[in-house]
């Protein structure tokens, strides 16, 4: 079904889907949203190997077998970056990055 | 033009005006449930690409699991009509610039370099073949890191509930109930 798409188009896609990661991990100031554009640039890369699997060495499987592990490790980090996240609103009441700096003094 | 360049451009169209959304949406909720079309698309992708067991593991794993979870998080966490103050001009102009130089390097390197497309016989992908190369131990075996991944998955279960349970780690009850 990829027949007629150039390997190209599909890494300018997830190259902008990492960059518009990077931009709200940049600018948000919450902590669920900076965890909502860290899942954006994990899945870009997912579908830049997938990508690569399928165009450049569809006889293998290693492209598919990594984003699945790497599904699996995002599916970790976010299990524990909530249970984080809700500790410290328990904690301080806020989730706002620039207020929770008890560390710093 | 043939249906799957139709259906690749509606796809492409949705992850890029979605995601923008996700960063730039003013209401949390609403940044998550943008979220949700994304991962949707993206496994809409999958398909198209001819990996079925991938683009089914993205909607139940992605879309079913990560999303829920974070929506639950935001519910615990937020007014449902919170909005976030709108982001300062400075910051703003400086992050799209890093951004928007980090991905027109990306692109011209892309487009400059020449990618070996091979005509080659697509190896069939059923459970079968995918099953047997999780367990097997030859040359395109996956049964360490497959190991490695469930000793990660029980990690984080053990650390999510340490770190959330009521008190959090190595603190008595009463402390954190007078905050």
């Amino acid at each position: 079904m990829n027949a007629g798409i150039p390997l190209e188009f599909f890494l300018i896609l997830a190259t902008i889907m990492f960059f518009v990661g990077v931009y709200g991990f940049l600018t948000r100031r919450n902590l669920i949203t900076i965890l909502m554009s860290v899942e954006l640039i994990l899945n870009s890369v997912n579908i830049n190997f997938m990508t690569f699997n399928r165009f450049l060495f569809p006889h293998k499987l290693d492209g598919m077998f990594f984003s699945l592990f790497i599904i699996a490790v995002a599916a970790a980090e976010a299990a524990v970056a909530i249970a984080i996240i809700i500790n410290i609103y328990r904690r301080f009441t806020t989730i706002n990055v620039e207020d929770v700096d008890e560390m710093k003094n | 033009m043939a249906s799957n360049q139709i259906m690749f451009i509606l796809f492409a169209a949705m992850i890029v005006v979605f995601s923008v959304l996700t960063v730039t949406s003013r209401k949390v909720l609403r940044a998550a449930v943008y979220l949700l079309f994304v991962l949707v698309s993206t496994s809409g992708l999958y398909f198209m690409l001819n990996y079925q067991f991938l683009a089914a593991v993205q909607l139940t794993l992605y879309a079913g699991g990560i999303v829920v979870l974070i929506i639950f998080s935001i519910l615990l966490t937020s007014h449902i009509n919170q909005k976030f103050e709108p982001v300062g001009w400075k910051k703003s102009l400086f992050s799209v610039l890093a951004a928007a130089s980090g991905a027109i390097l990306a692109i011209i390197t892309i487009l400059d370099h020449s990618f070996a497309v091979t005509a080659e016989a697509a190896r069939e992908v059923n459970m079968r073949v995918i099953g047997k190369s999780l367990l097997s131990t030859d040359y395109d075996g996956f049964v360490l890191p497959f190991e490695v991944i469930s000793i990660l998955l029980i990690a984080a279960i053990v650390a999510a509930i340490v770190v959330a349970k009521k008190g959090g780690p190595g603190k008595p009850e009463s402390e954190t109930l007078n905050r």
